[in-house]
């Protein structure tokens, strides 16, 4: 098969898999069989992308032209590729631990979630590979409205008022400011196709830091403060989707995005020399420092997890704003190392809720000894979150200071360090609580009591992706150093 | 001459003859039958003139061999073919989509009279939009007003009767304002000719009756338009109609009102008169941004259906008039496109929401809570005409608002201005298309509330035929956009 059939194959995919999905509803054995495949043979395919990819090869997919030259295009290029195959592998993982999780816990409308997450799984990869600023766009919002169903999952009351939120805050933002972005794009540039060096040489530094700006905020999904709401509000949703789609997929498709927008449409140089981005590198660092500081004060564990996700996507877009070489090539492993990190620890809070239905940190004294395989994978993947090594966090950390060395912004360097200090305090908290404290009366150790088999394999692959990232992180580091950010 | 010469006359001349017709038949449904396959033959009508304009560019058509300007001219563009299109195709959908919820409402007794008035609408806003004579122009508006005016009052309660009476005073009063406009025109330069009107207004210019005259004709179409401030006949005349007089209402019988206003303007006043760019553009910005701003804002809080669905037009004729007012090519083209994009979008909507008031009775919001599951394809059609509404890619509404905002941008500072404006009033959309839809897909059906099923096929048929149009020229926009472009540029009198 030639690449443009395979980029093809991968894009309908998981839309194949979610008819498949609805088909096999009433036999869950069945229908989770079909979720499995789908995402092993979508793993594959996006696999079989990368070499020929990372080999210089760009495959092109012109769907349809609407008008005045607007397309449907899709184009693989290194980034997306990256984002691709991150949200393919850690699919697979997910949909093995949702198996324990969703029949652990009882959950309702399962068929609903698993085609819903097929769906959005589908629009993380058109973000992935979009070729021109409409077509991510146009996935942009399919992603948006794909998770809604997934987030109001519950369906009480609370659940519904903050999946309105959700909703509310990332379609008024994508409509009110991104879209008038890319139109103002296309009036300054006659094109909205990402290219190397970028498209907006011509355009003066106030236009440059206001469009910047509109794409910054219009992208709520990157988290961006005071943009973020809609992410401790997603919280309500059965952990795999806080796992996948609010650790990697959904926030990293807003991180992607500003993240392609700063390379293949501003082009690092030109901002870079514009000095519109200044102020970014001051949004980001504050979100950084803030919700970190929100984080600490958030007793419910998901919630906690929600505010450092926030103050994480921070680091990737003040990579971005360094505009630096190093400062892309740090925001782009993040994206990776993150995710294996995020995702690991959202798994740990699901296990810990099928397992002792504890939501809530100051519930977690001594509880340690109880589920041990299940917090020593926390530790790890906080301990790679907070930067340390010999976990795959310290890579990317590693050259987003090197970035903002490069870029002389030594308040970048003091947030990153801050930063990392106020990860042990909120995060390895966690551990210590539950290894070291004496356990609440009624919780003493009664023998090991674990989630199901299925939820601890997918922690520990993740847990054990957090380790094997620092040791191999080589070709990471290549990969992301294809990006044309010089 | 071949029967093809003479398609512009027949496109008014055969609803017009089979409108007496229709009154004799007594039979059932014959009736509606007879209108059903005018209305078709005339749309069929319409796409062969708008073939003949594609290869021949405009048409003058001289009624009764009376050569322009003393007697009758057709002038048929691609403008007029647009509308034609619309008009036609409006009118068809609706019959065959409202045939079931007409038979409930209208009765047998009634239905010859009701039929015969729904051909004269469709004739006469097909001749406004053909007819290169004021005065002809000023017949046909009042032929289709008092047309209407009936097929209002044939609503279901009397809320309809009041309903008709606000809209026959101000109705009334627009076609007076018109008429005096028309008359004093008339009395400076001797034509009623709208070609020969704008090459002797020139002579005149400076004199104070062809300012009035402006005045008047822009006021009296303006409210036959619905624009804002006088748009206050429109809601409830749309909401009490029957439903199908208000799914073909709402696609086309303010868009000929707009039709004539633009028509009038560019062709007549922009080019003479040296002060009516400015007037025209300080005069409808600040009220299309407040139409906009109001009609999104009341929509958002009315909880009748279908009165929300007028309020929401008020503001989608606002965002016509913004593009009319900026006066530039770009801006034009997204007007008129938005002409006919509206039609395809507010169609879906009301036809959507008759779907469900079919089933429920009603057309309250409560009423409709939970009814998604029991009616997946209407309301997936909703979803898909809302989300065409908000603008989203790959619809129509996207192609309208991209034009719009592009012709916005190009002004500089005050042009942002705009363009915020309109999108604050796409992110309104949001909300009251939200509201709809959170009621029918997320609130539980009420326990002693009456078991729903889908939509009757055929109405189902019309409707998805409709919102698949929303869909197939959002992503394939070259027709409704090459119209468009080409009116624009002869609009403003540029070669295409």
């Amino acid at each position: 098969m030639n690449l443009e059939s395979l980029m093809l194959v991968a894009l309908l995919l998981p839309l194949v898999g979610a008819a498949g999905i609805s088909l096999a509803g009433s036999k869950p054995n069945l229908r989770e069989t079909v979720t499995l495949t789908t995402a092993g043979v979508l793993a594959f395919t996006v696999w079989s992308l990368v070499p020929p990819v990372l080999a210089g090869a760009r495959p092109r997919l012109e769907v349809t032209t609407l008008f005045d030259g607007l397309a449907i295009t899709f184009q693989v290029e290194p980034l997306g590729m990256l984002f691709a195959a991150l949200a393919s592998s850690l699919w697979i993982v997910n949909s093995i631990y949702s198996i324990g999780y969703m029949r652990g816990n009882g959950e309702k409308h399962q068929t609903r979630f698993y085609i819903a997450f097929a769906v959005a799984i589908f629009a993380a990869l058109g973000v992935a590979f979009a070729g021109n600023l409409l077509t991510l766009f146009i996935f942009y919002e399919i992603l948006t409205i794909s998770t809604y169903p997934l987030v109001s999952h519950k369906g009480d009351a609370a659940t519904v008022r903050s999946a309105r939120v959700y909703l509310g805050l990332l379609l008024a933002t994508s409509i009110g400011l991104l879209l008038p972005a890319v139109i103002w794009t296309y009036v300054q540039a006659g094109t909205l196709d990402f290219t190397p060096g970028g498209i907006l040489d011509g355009t003066g530094p106030l236009a440059l830091g206001v469009l910047l700006a509109c794409f910054a905020f219009g992208t709520a999904k990157a988290g961006l403060m005071p943009v973020h709401r809609w992410l401790p509000a997603a919280m309500v949703a059965p952990t795999p989707v806080s796992a996948l789609l609010h650790a990697v997929a959904v926030v990293k498709a807003g991180v992607f995005t500003i993240l392609k927008v700063v390379i293949y449409i501003f082009g690092v140089e030109t901002l870079a020399e514009s000095g519109a981005q200044q102020w970014l590198v001051w949004i980001a660092s504050g979100t950084i420092v803030l919700a970190s500081l929100i984080a600490m004060t958030k007793d419910n564990l998901k919630a906690r997890l929600a505010y450092s996700t926030v103050s994480q996507l921070s680091y990737i877009v003040l990579g971005a704003a360094l505009a630096t070489a190093s400062g892309v090539i740090g925001a782009t492993m993040h994206i990776v190392t993150h995710a294996a990190g995020k995702i690991t620890l959202f798994f740990c809070a699901g296990a810990i809720y099928t397992a002792l239905h504890k939501t809530l940190v100051s519930e977690l004294s001594g509880v340690g000894r109880t589920m041990p395989f299940t917090f020593a994978a926390f530790t790890i993947a906080a301990l790679s979150i907070i930067g340390l090594p010999p976990f795959a966090g310290a890579w990317s950390k590693w050259f987003l200071v090197l970035g903002a060395l490069e870029a002389g912004e030594l308040l970048a360097v003091a947030v990153l360090m801050l930063s990392s200090l106020l990860n042990i305090i909120y995060l390895l908290q966690i551990p210590l609580l539950a290894f070291f404290r004496e356990p609440a009366p009624g919780d003493e150790f009664r023998g090991v009591r674990e989630a199901p088999l299925p939820s601890l394999l997918a922690i520990g692959i993740t847990s054990l992706l957090c380790l094997v990232l620092f040791f191999a992180a080589e070709p990471l580091y290549q990969w992301a150093r294809l990006l044309p950010s010089g | 001459m071949s029967i093809e010469d003479h398609l512009p006359a027949l496109q008014i001349v055969v609803p017009l003859l089979l409108a007496p017709v229709v009154t004799l038949l007594r039979v059932r449904s014959l009736p509606w039958a007879a209108s059903t396959a005018t209305s078709a033959l005339t749309f069929v009508l319409a796409i062969a003139l708008a073939g003949q304009v594609a290869t021949d560019g405009a048409l003058s058509y001289a009624v009764g061999g009376w050569q322009p300007p003393y007697g009758i001219e057709l002038a048929i563009d691609q403008f007029s073919v647009l509308l034609l299109l619309i008009i036609s195709g409006a009118s068809t959908v609706a019959l065959v989509f409202g045939k079931a919820s007409l038979d409930r409402e209208i009765g047998e007794e009634r239905a010859p009279l009701f039929f015969a008035a729904w051909l004269l609408v469709l004739a006469a806003l097909c001749g406004m939009v053909t007819t290169g004579d004021a005065f002809n122009l000023f017949v046909f508006l009042e032929i289709s007003s008092l047309a209407s005016y009936v097929l209002i009052a044939a609503g279901p309660d009397r809320r309809a009767l009041m309903a008709t009476h606000r809209y026959i005073i101000l109705g009334t009063l627009g076609a007076t304002f018109y008429l005096i406009g028309v008359g004093l025109i008339y009395m400076m330069t001797g034509t009623l000719n709208l070609a020969d009107m704008a090459l002797r207004i020139g002579e005149v210019s400076e004199l104070r009756p062809v300012l009035v005259a402006a005045g008047f004709i822009t006021m009296g179409l303006a409210l036959k338009a619905a624009m804002f401030p006088v748009h206050a006949w429109m809601p409830n005349a749309y909401a009490f109609a029957p439903h199908a007089v208000s799914v073909f209402l709402a696609a086309c019988a303010t868009k000929a009102a707009l039709y004539v206003l633009i028509r009038f303007d560019f062709v007549v006043f922009l080019p003479h008169l040296a002060e009516h760019a400015a007037q025209v553009s300080a005069f409808f910005i600040p009220l299309a941004v407040v139409a906009f701003l109001v009609g999104s804002t009341v929509a958002v809080f009315e909880r009748n259906l279908k009165r929300m669905l007028g309020y929401s037009s008020v503001a989608q004729i606002g965002y016509i008039l913004l593009g009319v007012a900026l006066l530039t090519p770009l801006a034009l083209t997204g007007a008129i496109v938005h002409l006919f994009n509206h039609a395809l979008i507010k169609g879906a909507l009301f036809m959507a929401v008759v779907c469900i008031a079919h089933r429920t009775g009603s057309v309250q919001l409560p009423a409709i809570a939970g009814c998604a599951r029991a009616m997946p394809l209407t309301m997936a059609a909703f979803v898909v005409a809302g989300l065409s509404m908000i603008g989203v890619p790959l619809t129509v509404g996207f192609v309208s608002k991209w034009y719009l905002i592009q012709a916005c941008l190009e002004f500089g500072v005050p042009g942002y201005f705009l363009a915020a404006a309109l999108l604050l009033s796409s992110l309104l959309a949001v909300v009251y298309v939200w509201k709809v839809v959170e009621a029918a897909y997320f609130k539980p059906r009420p326990e002693e509330a009456p078991e729903l099923c889908e939509a009757p096929p055929m109405i189902l048929a019309s409707l998805w035929l409709v919102t698949l149009a929303n869909l197939w020229f959002g992503i394939d926009s070259s027709l409704p956009l090459g119209l468009a472009r080409a009116a624009s540029m002869t609009l403003l009198g540029e070669a295409p």
